[in-house]
């Protein structure tokens, strides 16, 4: 009863703060538009280690936050590890292999009408489909190590990247292509001054679709064979052995790469499309 | 008119797609079809295993011409060619009766009850909170950042932990792949619906406030109606999202029924093409889900005169 009584009262609590916050007159200051959601992700969490710490909740079932940070401190060499192993080596370099690829049909479809017509329907059917399935086959062909995660995360990136660079090219208007036609200027500078910047916002939207699927396709492809390293070994391995603290701790790692990828992208789509409505 | 515009490119992308995987099926099998040869005394150059190993499967392929033609008819190819995959996926669609464990069809169902119950829940949810987020102002700015995060979180990887942890509370069978599908459905929904129910513009809420409507009006008159466009276009990639949580959710539980266990079966058995047979299996159902839900999205905007917002 006192758990319970305490549990809704931090939540409580939490809320009556966040209220205040919300309905304040700083409430659109930048400052506070950060701590809302951290009080509350802190509540939820306040909330969590008190009920698993006062029903004895066991670390099979949910371990509490306290237990893993403890976890998260203790094995940093080994998250360090599956971090570069599955991150760096797996996702980044697929990632990279998947965008230039796409890039380039991009830019050959690109020069024919006819093949962007047939590349737009066909690209957003293939983004719609489970391609994490294709891990076991890329297993098989290259082995277990990074290749195979490599392979499978450029499929996945491929085709979202693909779509949106395609309808981006396309989004310049007819007055515009004329202008740059009066000034004599033939298809390269035209793509390089005109329609490429144009098509800059479309081109992130894919990188940062792409972002998450790169990370997902990395660690369930490891559920499929991967040397005795890597977050998504770790995951299925810990799971085997009951190690929920460990589990929790690499989905923690998972989640701050995930953010940090995708906040580095947003970052660099700041800075190349300053000039675009949405970033002003 | 339009339609014919599109399907003769479509088609002809789709060509060359398979005429690439067709191509390819020679030198990735070449390998296996020489040594699979050389058993049956058929001459093969170069004649040891030793120092076919050596070569690439192109140079392989060069240096044999006369065996391609097996190498379409491996029974365990590298790569299967489409027309294996086709027949597979005949025979175990069209010619098995669909309660067999032996059927596709039966496995569908087992991944696609998990993955609409999960879409479901997730999708029934998503639209409550986007709901609570439009209205209540501390909610809007607590939980709406956490929402637009998540979507930056692999949050597959935390399939295997949910499936075991509902195991050892004993819930077990469809339920825990369910909760995937939900979790993975439920913030491309929130995201979606909370920018729908905050579509309509100034002028129209204050229209709305001269006809004195009040709040619940305003929700099913205006805001509701106004989102349709966004809903239709977040449930869509909820769902796919939803049928792969379904597949993720059966692989590392070792399940023995659905899509995600007829690929761990081909893979661990050594029979790729059930494995490739399942991924289209896959794709087929999604490509499905993903009409039939823009079915509804077209009649459903053409009755509410948004025929335009459709195209």
């Amino acid at each position: 009863m006192m758990a319970l009584a305490l549990i809704l009262g931090v939540w409580a609590a939490g809320w009556w703060v966040n209220t205040r916050l919300a309905h304040s007159a700083a409430s659109d200051t930048a400052g506070v538009r950060l701590l809302i959601p951290a009080v509350f992700g802190l509540t939820l969490i306040a909330m969590w280690e008190i009920a698993v710490r006062a029903y004895d909740i066991s670390g099979v079932i949910l371990p509490a936050p306290s237990d893993i940070a403890v976890t998260f401190a203790s094995s940093i060499p080994t998250l360090m590890a599956d971090f570069n192993q599955t991150i760096i080596k797996g996702a980044l370099t697929g990632y990279i292999i998947g965008m230039i690829a796409a890039f380039g049909v991009a830019l050959l479809a690109d020069r024919s009408d006819f093949l962007t017509r047939g590349i737009l329907p066909v690209g957003a059917f293939m983004a719609a489909l489970p391609i994490v399935g294709t891990a076991p086959i890329f297993v098989k062909w290259l082995g277990s190590d990074w290749e195979s995660k490599a392979a499978v995360v450029a499929v996945m990136v491929f085709f979202p990247i693909l779509v949106n660079t395609v309808a981006g090219l396309r989004d310049t208007s007819a007055m515009q292509r004329d202008l740059m036609r009066t000034y004599g200027a033939g298809y390269w500078p035209s793509l390089l001054k005109l329609r490429l910047p144009a098509a800059l916002p479309f081109i992130f939207n894919g990188l940062k679709i792409a972002t998450t699927l790169a990370l997902i396709g990395a660690i369930v492809a490891e559920f499929f064979g991967s040397p005795t390293v890597g977050m998504g070994f770790r995951i299925s391995t810990s799971v085997g052995r009951l190690a929920m603290d460990m589990v929790w701790a690499e989905i923690v790692v998972a989640a701050l790469a995930g953010s940090a990828f995708y906040g580095a992208m947003a970052l660099i789509e700041k800075r190349v499309t300053f000039w675009h409505p949405s970033q002003r | 008119m339009n339609a014919l515009r599109t399907l003769f490119p479509v088609v002809t992308v789709i060509a060359v797609i398979l005429g690439i995987w067709i191509a390819a099926v020679v030198p990735m099998n070449i390998h296996l079809t020489a040594d699979q040869a050389a058993r049956q005394d058929i001459a093969v150059t170069p004649d040891t295993p030793a120092e076919r190993k050596e070569l690439s499967g192109l140079s392989l392929a060069l240096q044999n011409t006369g065996i391609w033609g097996m190498t379409y008819t491996l029974e365990r190819p590298r790569l299967p060619s489409p027309h294996q995959v086709g027949a597979e996926l005949w025979d175990t669609v069209v010619m098995k009766n669909p309660t067999s464990r032996r059927s596709l069809v039966y496995h569908a169902w087992v991944t696609l009850s998990a993955t609409l119950l999960g879409f479901a829940i997730g999708t029934t949810l998503g639209i409550l909170l986007a709901v609570g987020i439009v209205y209540n102002r501390t909610m809007d700015k607590s939980v709406m950042p956490w929402a637009i995060t998540s979507q930056t979180i692999p949050i597959l990887a935390l399939a295997p932990m949910v499936i075991v942890m509902m195991g050892s509370i004993g819930i077990q069978g469809l339920l825990p792949k369910s909760i995937i599908s939900a979790y993975l459905s439920f913030f491309p929904v929130v995201v979606g619906m909370v920018k729908g129910l905050r579509s309509p513009d100034g002028m129209q809420l204050d229209l709305l406030r001269t006809y004195n409507a009040n709040a619940g009006q305003g929700f099913w008159k205006l805001r509701l109606p106004a989102s349709m466009p966004y809903l239709f276009a977040s449930l869509k990639i909820g769902i796919s999202a939803a049928l792969v949580g379904a597949i993720v959710g059966e692989l590392p539980t070792g399940a023995r029924a659905g899509f995600g266990a007829r690929m761990l079966v081909g893979d661990q058995y050594g029979q790729p093409i059930v494995t490739w047979a399942a991924l289209f299996g896959a794709a087929i159902t999604a490509a499905l889900l993903v009409a039939i839900l823009s079915l509804i999205e077209r009649r459903t905007l053409r009755r509410m005169g948004m025929a335009g917002a459709a195209a």
